[in-house]
């Protein structure tokens, strides 16, 4: 496979982006939440998409899977339980919105202007060939099979201590 | 012609900035649940973005992201059931309207 995208990818790559990042806006903005959890199945979407263009395909489906998937089936489904929210009487906004976007983008700026003047150690395109699935098993199983298991007891636990929390006390 | 890696950074800082505005200002817990998942998915597009570009065992980033995937998954079952605990009990998702704590 060839390591560098066409001009059209990234044009594509970069439109992508755009649509991702005006999708979280809609995010953390839009007053119907049920519409907020839509976009930001948007927003998923399109970070799977950067995956593919970083050529992390397995990635790319993880993300489809499980977040579009699973997270957002459960958020619509909270969204759906715990409904009155769609009244426009009742503020979706807490009162600190302009202090709260002072803040965040002064720390995006900053963020911005320290990743753009970082000299980060880049190694030269095509020193190590795109990682495969094989690969991701291999490290999985082998160096970091002691977090695996660990995620995996975490996972477990969480999972029984949701039905604990959210059933019904009899 | 490959898309340098400042790109993908800036592209994930403004995501990151965009979700923690979201956690600031939203009253429903479940759109703040929401905009913590934003900041995970940026902090995934950096892991991956450094291990292309960086890394010297290029795999490393993305069993990290994996592992963050997981970990977000988690976050959001117990914090949803969470949520639909305290909405039986006080029947609201507001977070300045829960105050039974306070005294």
């Amino acid at each position: 496979m060839n390591a560098d995208l066409s001009l059209f990818g990234n044009i594509a790559v970069y439109a992508i982006m755009g649509v991702s990042v005006i999708a979280a806006i809609g995010v953390v903005t839009l007053r119907n939440l049920f519409h907020a959890a839509l976009t930001l199945a948007m927003v998923l979407l399109g970070t799977a998409a950067v995956f593919i263009s970083l050529q992390a395909e397995f990635l790319a489906m993880v993300q489809i899977l499980i977040y579009v998937g699973a997270v957002m089936t459960l958020i619509i489904f909270a969204v759906m339980l715990t409904s009155r929210l769609t009244d426009e009487s009742i503020p979706q906004q807490n009162k600190q919105g302009f202090p709260a976007f002072l803040v965040v983008s002064l720390l995006g700026a900053v963020l911005i202007f320290i990743l753009l003047q970082a000299p980060w150690p880049i190694h030269a395109p095509g020193v190590h060939s795109p990682v495969s699935v094989t690969d991701l098993a291999k490290a999985m199983l082998g160096n970091y099979v002691f977090p695996f298991e660990v995620i995996s007891v975490i996972l477990i636990a969480a999972l029984i201590g949701a039905v604990t929390i959210a059933k019904k006390d009899s | 012609m490959e898309i340098p890696l400042q790109h993908y950074l800036v592209f994930a800082a403004v995501l990151f900035s965009i979700g923690a505005f979201g956690i600031l200002t939203r009253r429903n817990i479940i759109g703040i649940l929401i905009s913590i998942e934003l900041i995970l998915n940026a902090v995934n597009i950096n892991l991956v973005a450094f291990s292309k570009y960086t890394s010297i065992s290029p795999e490393t980033g993305q069993i990290f992201a994996i592992f963050i995937i997981t970990m977000a998954a988690a976050a959001v079952a117990v914090g949803l059931a969470i949520v639909i605990s305290i909405y039986r009990v006080s029947k609201t998702v507001f977070t300045d309207e829960m105050d039974l704590l306070k005294w």
